[in-house]
């Protein structure tokens, strides 16, 4: 690994990778601590080995059934929509629309639905841990494998995708170990702003090259400058952007906050 | 019956989200767009750009409506 690109996509994929670890983190954690550690580490394992099984099945299929401008078109038509899905999120928050995302308040809400839930065991484990720890684990690590098989293939440089994701899990596990506590001081909103950004620039850039698998020869669509535009595509995205914030800016007093949800019994004695 | 519906209850999930409206101000252009490449307007270099802006154009218009349906959450 040595060009620019190859620090670009590596850089990409890491942070992508962060923000959805320091989610799934937060609702194995709220579990573990709350409810049983041996039921959430089984579902977080069990989402592992499914999540294997995913990305195998995936990745040979996109890679080997498709050709290039569909690959490109499919993507690029997932990437925008998870990009754009990012940023509007991510330009609501900094104008003040929405609340920003708070790992400390998300983790006290699973904290609470952990104290409400019941106790129904299955197979020998807290079913409601394993479960929910499953479903978390497997929900954001589907959208790292797609981010990863995606951004790998059209690099052509599978392994420093791999690398990127891989880095980012083991920077949010040592990180989990050392503070042994939700990771708050992520900015984690920042970082969503910047992947959104990412995603819909290079959704922007295949989705309209893969239109050409509609045409008889199957030939990408060409964009003046080639790879170049995306360039000028990220920044007409950060402009775009910066003036829907101004547009949108609401006071600082009228900011919504999560509200941190009480379980049944704790409300009944509020 | 119970794991299909789950199985496309979870995609609609992942692909969708919480906001239909994205992914529809995405597949508008680039159904137009289609239109055009089918039409023989495939070596055009205007037209790339041109679905650019239409893709942004479409996102403002997504992200209006949903501002004056949930002014703030």
């Amino acid at each position: 690994m040595g060009s620019s690109t190859d620090w670009g996509l590596a850089i990409s994929v890491f942070v992508a990778a962060i923000v959805e670890m320091v989610e799934a983190l937060t609702i194995v954690l709220a579990m573990g601590m709350t409810r049983s550690w041996k039921s959430t580490l089984y579902g977080v394992g069990t989402a592992l080995v499914a999540l294997t099984g995913f990305t195998a099945v995936t990745g040979y299929a996109l890679a080997n059934w498709l050709p290039r401008s569909s690959l490109q078109l499919v993507i690029g038509v997932l990437l925008l929509i998870f990009g754009l899905q990012w940023l509007k999120k991510a330009i609501l928050r900094s104008a003040g629309r929405k609340a920003m995302h708070d790992e400390a308040r998300i983790y006290q809400n699973k904290v609470n639905a952990a104290a409400a839930a019941g106790d129904k065991v299955r197979f020998g484990l807290d079913w409601f841990s394993f479960v929910v720890s499953f479903k978390g684990t497997f929900l954001e690590g589907v959208e790292v494998v797609f981010i990863v098989i995606t951004f790998g293939l059209n690099a052509n440089n599978m392994p420093v995708a791999i690398m990127g994701a891989v880095a980012a899990v083991v920077v949010v596990l040592l990180a989990a170990i050392v503070i042994h506590a939700p990771l708050t001081k992520v900015p984690e909103n920042t970082l969503k702003f910047g992947v959104g950004l990412l995603l819909t620039t290079f959704g922007t850039f295949w989705a309209v090259e893969g239109l050409g698998a509609l045409t008889p020869s199957h030939t990408s669509l060409e964009w003046v400058m080639s790879d170049l535009v995306l360039l000028p595509i990220l920044a007409g995205w950060v402009l775009l952007s910066a003036i829907l914030v101004k547009i949108l800016k609401v006071p600082a007093d009228q900011v919504p906050v999560i509200e941190i949800i009480q379980p049944v019994s704790v409300r009944e004695e509020a | 019956m119970k794991f299909i519906k789950g199985f496309f209850h979870f995609w609609y999930d992942f692909i969708i989200g919480d906001d239909w409206k994205i992914a529809v101000s995405v597949l508008i252009p680039l159904v137009v767009g289609a239109g055009f490449v089918l039409n023989g307007f495939e070596d055009s270099l205007l037209l790339p750009p041109i679905l650019a802006v239409a893709l942004a154009a479409s996102f403002v218009v997504a992200l209006s409506i949903d501002v004056k349906q949930h002014p703030s959450d």
